[in-house]
């Protein structure tokens, strides 16, 4: 019972979120709905990005590899089993016409079937991550030259998918909102409404899977590598695993981030991997607040929902705005907006602005309650 | 089992030079299972060299390092501390975001890999290590405080419960009471004693009073080599000693 009481808080917000989640469709436009989702994808890839930079202190400016290789993935399980789509010769996807193919490229094969793309869009980007991070761990590359190489694999990746016309489309990027899946066209209303949904349910899994890592030894580990990593080893740890770990998870999730972000967006492309967007990934968990969860998700939403509002009203001034924020960031808020709240900043600012709350009766009361309890 | 005549630990022959300057030459010294010894010697003799050596953070260019009949050389850091070696740094390094309580945590987990962490639960007896150890070094009221908070005395005390947590074999303390206070020194002098015999352990310390209150044998390094080695009363009537610590000129007067 007791345990009820303490929780009832909790309880009360997790019955108005849900309430809210649910009749948020009726509330708001198809298109708010569309753009909320969206943003609600990308704050799975930023929990990404805060587990590899936040909690292990490794920069990867690269995480648009991983989101993209998501996208890629549900867009060619899409392309393939779009039994209404205009077709080129063969049955093949439509642009494959444009350029004379009329083979299958081999690696699309296997995404005709559901089931293997659900699992590749999860292992496709963590196994490339996995790989690309045991190689460079295990050669003790860190910080500043981590950032370097990810971002240099990410313009690898990049000029790769850009040019290849005859296997991806190249730059024109893969489209699926006329596609269908499950008797519903992808770009329809009800299926947005279904897919803002499981946007919100995977946020949240993913959300409780990250606070159960960073809460155990596990996460203490990955701080230890933070802060100080030749002492972890000296008392019995390689890092290496669990770097290559968080890695792999952050690209796993920066693919599921992607795919979610794909069929809400209705096209897959290149642009997915352009180096600004990974830039801005980390940027909605620096101004959110890295090594805080609720940081990283808040970060990508509200920046996003704020760059969509502003440049609707002022259109040309948002970059000015992300800059100023991020500048904020790194000369004042170093633990981000909900980094500088846990550690009392509403009060140091209330003190500077000499509207300091005064603190003096709070020690007296503690002392008068604590009489009483023994009188 | 070593048998009884093997020693524990065994340098031979170590050389290692950095660009050019030898910081530690032609090294041979050796650890019975069990002793307790300290090491002293002046500024840039190569004591926390030596150190790096043993822990596999350093790779001498000449010689060869045996734990237990085995030879180091080759293994990375986190198999040497696996194999039983734990070291405390000179200046102390614990996991400052993280509460006392988790410091002695991570370094009692086993096996200390990501799954090891995720799958398995402290024991019962690792628990009761890690409270024994709060009570040992005095830091149970702050179990739960962040390591930051700590003072510099309570974070030498705090990485000291971090190595003998381990229960490692060998225990490697470089410095362990720089900057505390006479009564804490006395205390850290006597939890070291109290530790030998069931561990082995290798001190390294400015701090005269203190190697006198271990009552131990004491080796002096000095430019990379070994000067000699004895009681600490043998050892200060040296005449070497006296003359690499207060320099040539002072040996001749008395």
């Amino acid at each position: 019972m007791a345990n009820i009481r303490s929780r009832w808080p909790q309880l009360l917000l997790g019955v108005v979120g849900l309430a809210l989640v649910v009749a948020l469709p009726s509330l708001v436009s198809p298109f708010r709905l569309n753009l909320l989702g969206r943003y609600l994808s990308l704050a799975i890839v930023a929990l990404g990005i805060d587990l590899i930079w936040g909690y292990t202190g490794l920069l990867s400016l690269g995480q648009g590899i991983f989101f993209a290789l998501g996208g890629y993935g549900t867009a060619m399980h899409l392309q393939l089993n779009c039994h209404g789509c205009s077709r080129a010769p063969g049955g093949l996807p439509e642009f494959f016409g444009l350029y004379g193919v009329q083979q299958l490229p081999w690696f699309w094969e296997p995404f005709h079937s559901p089931w293997f793309t659900l699992l590749a869009i999860g292992l496709v980007p963590a196994a490339v991550a996995g790989l690309l991070g045991f190689l460079v761990f295990r050669n003790r590359i860190k910080g500043v030259y981590f950032s370097i190489l990810t971002q240099a694999a990410l313009l690898v990746f990049f000029n790769f998918f850009n040019g290849q016309q005859k296997l991806i489309n190249g730059t024109n990027g893969l489209k699926t909102d006329l596609t269908r899946l499950l008797g519903l066209m992808v770009g329809s209303d009800t299926m947005q409404r279904y897919l803002f949904w499981l946007t919100v349910l995977l946020a949240l899994l993913t959300w409780l899977l990250c606070r159960w890592l960073v809460r155990g030894r596990f996460g203490h580990a990955l701080l230890a590598i933070r802060d100080d990593e030749a002492r972890l080893r000296c008392l019995g740890y390689n890092p290496t695993p669990f770097k290559t770990m968080v890695f792999a998870l952050a690209g796993a999730l920066a693919g599921i981030s992607g795919a979610l972000y794909t069929v809400q967006s209705g096209i897959v492309s290149p642009q997915f991997m352009a180096a600004p967007f990974s830039i801005e990934m980390v940027i909605w968990v620096a101004v959110g607040g890295r090594g805080t969860l609720w940081g990283a998700m808040a970060g990508a939403l509200v920046i996003n929902m704020g760059k969509s509002l502003i440049s609707e009203a002022w259109p040309q001034t948002w970059l000015f705005i992300q800059g100023g924020l991020f500048l904020l960031v790194v000369t004042t808020l170093q633990g981000g907006v909900v980094g500088w709240f846990q550690e009392g900043g509403p009060r140091r600012l209330l003190g500077r602005l000499g509207l300091r709350p005064r603190l003096s009766t709070y020690p007296a009361l503690a002392l008068e309650t604590r009489q009483e309890g023994e009188d | 089992m070593p048998t009884p005549g093997s020693p524990l630990l065994e340098l031979v022959g170590i050389s290692v030079s950095f660009d050019g300057f030898l910081a530690l030459k032609n090294l041979n010294l050796q650890l019975a299972a069990g002793e307790l010894r300290a090491v002293i010697g002046p500024n840039g003799a190569g004591k926390t060299t030596f150190l790096d050596v043993i822990t596999g953070k350093v790779r001498p260019q000449a010689g060869d390092v045996y734990f237990r009949g085995r030879s180091l050389l080759g293994c990375n850091e986190h198999q040497i501390a696996r194999l039983g070696i734990g070291r405390k740094f000179q200046s102390p390094r614990v996991f400052e975001q993280l509460s006392v309580q988790e410091n002695l945590s991570l370094a009692v987990s086993e096996p200390k890999t990501p799954m090891g962490l995720l799958r398995h639960h402290l024991t019962s007896t690792q628990r009761q290590r890690i409270h024994h150890l709060l009570d040992v070094v005095n830091l149970a009221p702050r179990a739960q405080h962040r390591a930051g908070s700590l003072s510099h005395g309570q974070k030498q005390w705090l990485e000291i419960g971090m190595l003998v947590v381990q229960a490692p074999r060998l225990l490697l303390v470089d410095e362990p009471v720089a900057g505390l206070s006479d009564g804490e020194t006395e205390r850290t002098a006597d939890l070291l004693k109290s530790l030998a015999g069931d561990h082995t352990v290798l001190v390294i310390e400015h701090d005269m009073e203190f190697i006198r209150r271990l009552q131990t044998r004491v080796t002096v390094l000095h430019q990379g080599q070994v000067l000699c080695e004895g009681s600490m009363d043998q050892v200060q009537r040296d005449p070497r000693v006296v003359e690499v610590y207060l320099g040539a000129s002072q040996e001749q007067q008395p």
